[in-house]
């Protein structure tokens, strides 16, 4: 194939991720080939091997654009944010973890003591009597051995580097990222830094095809193995907690029509400041009665609706993380 | 900035009030021209109705630094909107789990039903949660959210 122009220098990395971010990039398919007749892949941990010190070696801009996923935990991921903002002209926010904290974020309802207790000294599964927690460093015959230090707060990486755009998603749609990619390539006008791209500016309700009436009235959640879905009414009016009100589309409702409610993976639209506030406040307007007991009877049918509501932005939220 | 035992004696309960324009703001207004006297620890917000209080103004509230936030509006079947004090109260009920999971004490966040006639009542409430809240001591809430921990 002949080449005019030269071709883009793309880059994906992960911080704190589960891979899934990574294994949507590898599900466009037979499209990465579209994407690699305009683009060299210089850096993919999860496909390449390329060392940290190569990609510090590269000169600053040097990348044209980088998908970075995962939220930032550790010192690792933190340096690996610096490091590939500098080399990079566009850095993306890849994904609902590197946009908003993510899945990982939900370790911001505990601190780190707490979550290093739990896995080192009392998970069920472990055989640890001298109660070793893993330390940063450590001396050892052959020498000093590092690992990264593990952060108290997860960070979104917008909270640690400049960041152009973000892609939200968990992980995003594929289709979204050829999209973005190509309008990239063909060099159409860019949205304003900062803006969400891959995504609707509209919310899954509007995408979804379930019936939905005006007036949900609902008066009890049910978790959803405790109820028959129907198959085809708005899965709130049927009292399984979905997200899909408060929740930007993009993604083609896509947990909806696999008859699972939506958990608000691709975030709040433009000019919402609180993901979890936002939900709250479409769910507890859908909800009926007037006298005290009977909403309390409602709102305590609702397990966990803090890690519901947060459940992909804790960090990237007002609070932030569990005050105290 | 660490609290001191010299700012800790001088701190007093800061409250942001958002209260309805129809009834509990027009209280405080009664409040006022009946020189009733109360804790000087409110920072009024008017809204048109309590329904218009997003839960984010609430949370807003204290990351910026108040000890306490209180809601005030219509006594059911009273709103001047007809059912904007149920979905007040809707919001309210579930916004006083979430916070509770935040680690913030419930008792930072109040409703109250105060009718336009009601200034009495509205310098019981405000002396009651000042009261409260210098007992549960400064908002730890703004300091946090400011200080991230690596
Ligand atoms: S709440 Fe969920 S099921 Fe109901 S219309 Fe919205 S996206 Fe569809
Ligand atoms: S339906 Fe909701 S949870 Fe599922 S992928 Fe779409 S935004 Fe994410
Ligand atoms: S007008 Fe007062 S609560 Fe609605």
């Amino acid at each position: 194939m002949a080449q005019d122009k030269p071709k883009l220098k793309l880059a994906v990395y992960w911080g704190a991720a589960c891979g899934g971010c990574c294994v949507s990039v590898l599900d466009v398919h037979e499209k990465l080939l579209d994407i690699l007749a305009h683009a060299d892949l210089v850096f993919w941990p999860i496909a390449l091997d390329i060392k940290y010190k190569d990609v510090e070696e590269m000169p600053d801009g040097s990348i044209d654009i980088t998908l970075f996923n995962g939220a930032v935990r550790n010192s690792e991921n933190e340096h690996m944010a610096h490091v590939l903002r500098q080399k990079s002209k566009i850095l993306i926010a890849y994904g609902s973890c590197a946009y908003l904290g993510g899945i990982p974020g939900l370790a911001n309802f505990s601190t780190r003591e707490e979550l290093l207790r739990r896995v080192y000294e009392e998970s069920e599964s472990l055989d640890n009597p001298q109660k070793i927690h893993p330390q940063p460093s450590t001396e050892v015959s052959e020498g000093h051995l590092h690992i990264p230090s593990f952060y108290n707060d997860v960070l979104t990486l917008g909270q640690v580097v400049d960041v152009d755009y973000y892609i939200p998603g968990c992980p995003p749609q594929s289709e979204r990222l050829v999209e973005v990619f190509m309008d990239i390539v063909s060099g159409k006008d860019l949205p304003p830094k900062g803006s969400v791209i891959g995504a609707s500016i509209r919310v899954q309700c509007d995408e979804c095809k379930r019936k939905k009436s005006d007036k949900k009235g609902i008066t009890r959640f049910y978790r959803p193995w405790e109820v028959t879905d129907d198959g085809e009414t708005c899965l709130n009016e049927q009292g399984i907690l979905c997200m899909g009100p408060a929740t930007r589309a993009g993604c083609g409702v896509r947990c909806v029509e696999g008859n699972a409610p939506c958990r608000g993976c691709y975030g709040p639209l433009d000019g919402i400041g609180d993901a979890g506030a936002r939900i709250l406040s479409a769910i507890a307007s859908m909800l009926d009665g007037k006298e005290p007991e009977e909403i309390s009877r409602a709102t305590d049918s609702i397990v966990d609706p803090a890690g519901t509501f947060y459940r992909f932005s804790l960090p990237g939220s007002k609070l932030r993380r569990k005050v105290s | 900035m660490p609290l001191t035992e010299q700012t800790k004696q001088d701190w007093s309960p800061r409250i942001v009030a958002f209260f309805c324009n129809w009834c509990t703001y027009t209280a405080s207004d009664l409040a006022g021209v009946s020189r009733l006297r109360y804790a000087p620890s409110t920072r009024v917000i008017r809204v048109m109705c309590s329904g218009r209080i997003d839960p984010e103004f609430v949370i807003e509230a204290f990351t910026q630094g108040a000890d306490g936030v209180l809601i005030g509006g219509c006594h059911p079947g009273d709103c001047h909107y007809s059912e904007g004090n149920y979905k007040c109260l809707r919001r309210y009920h579930l916004l006083q789990r979430v916070i509770a999971q935040m680690g913030i004490d419930q008792r930072r966040l109040r409703l109250e039903w105060i009718s336009a006639s009601e200034g009495k009542r509205l310098q019981e409430v405000v002396n009651e949660m000042t009261e409260t809240l210098r007992q549960l001591g400064p908002s730890t809430i703004r300091e946090v959210v400011q200080t991230v921990i690596k």
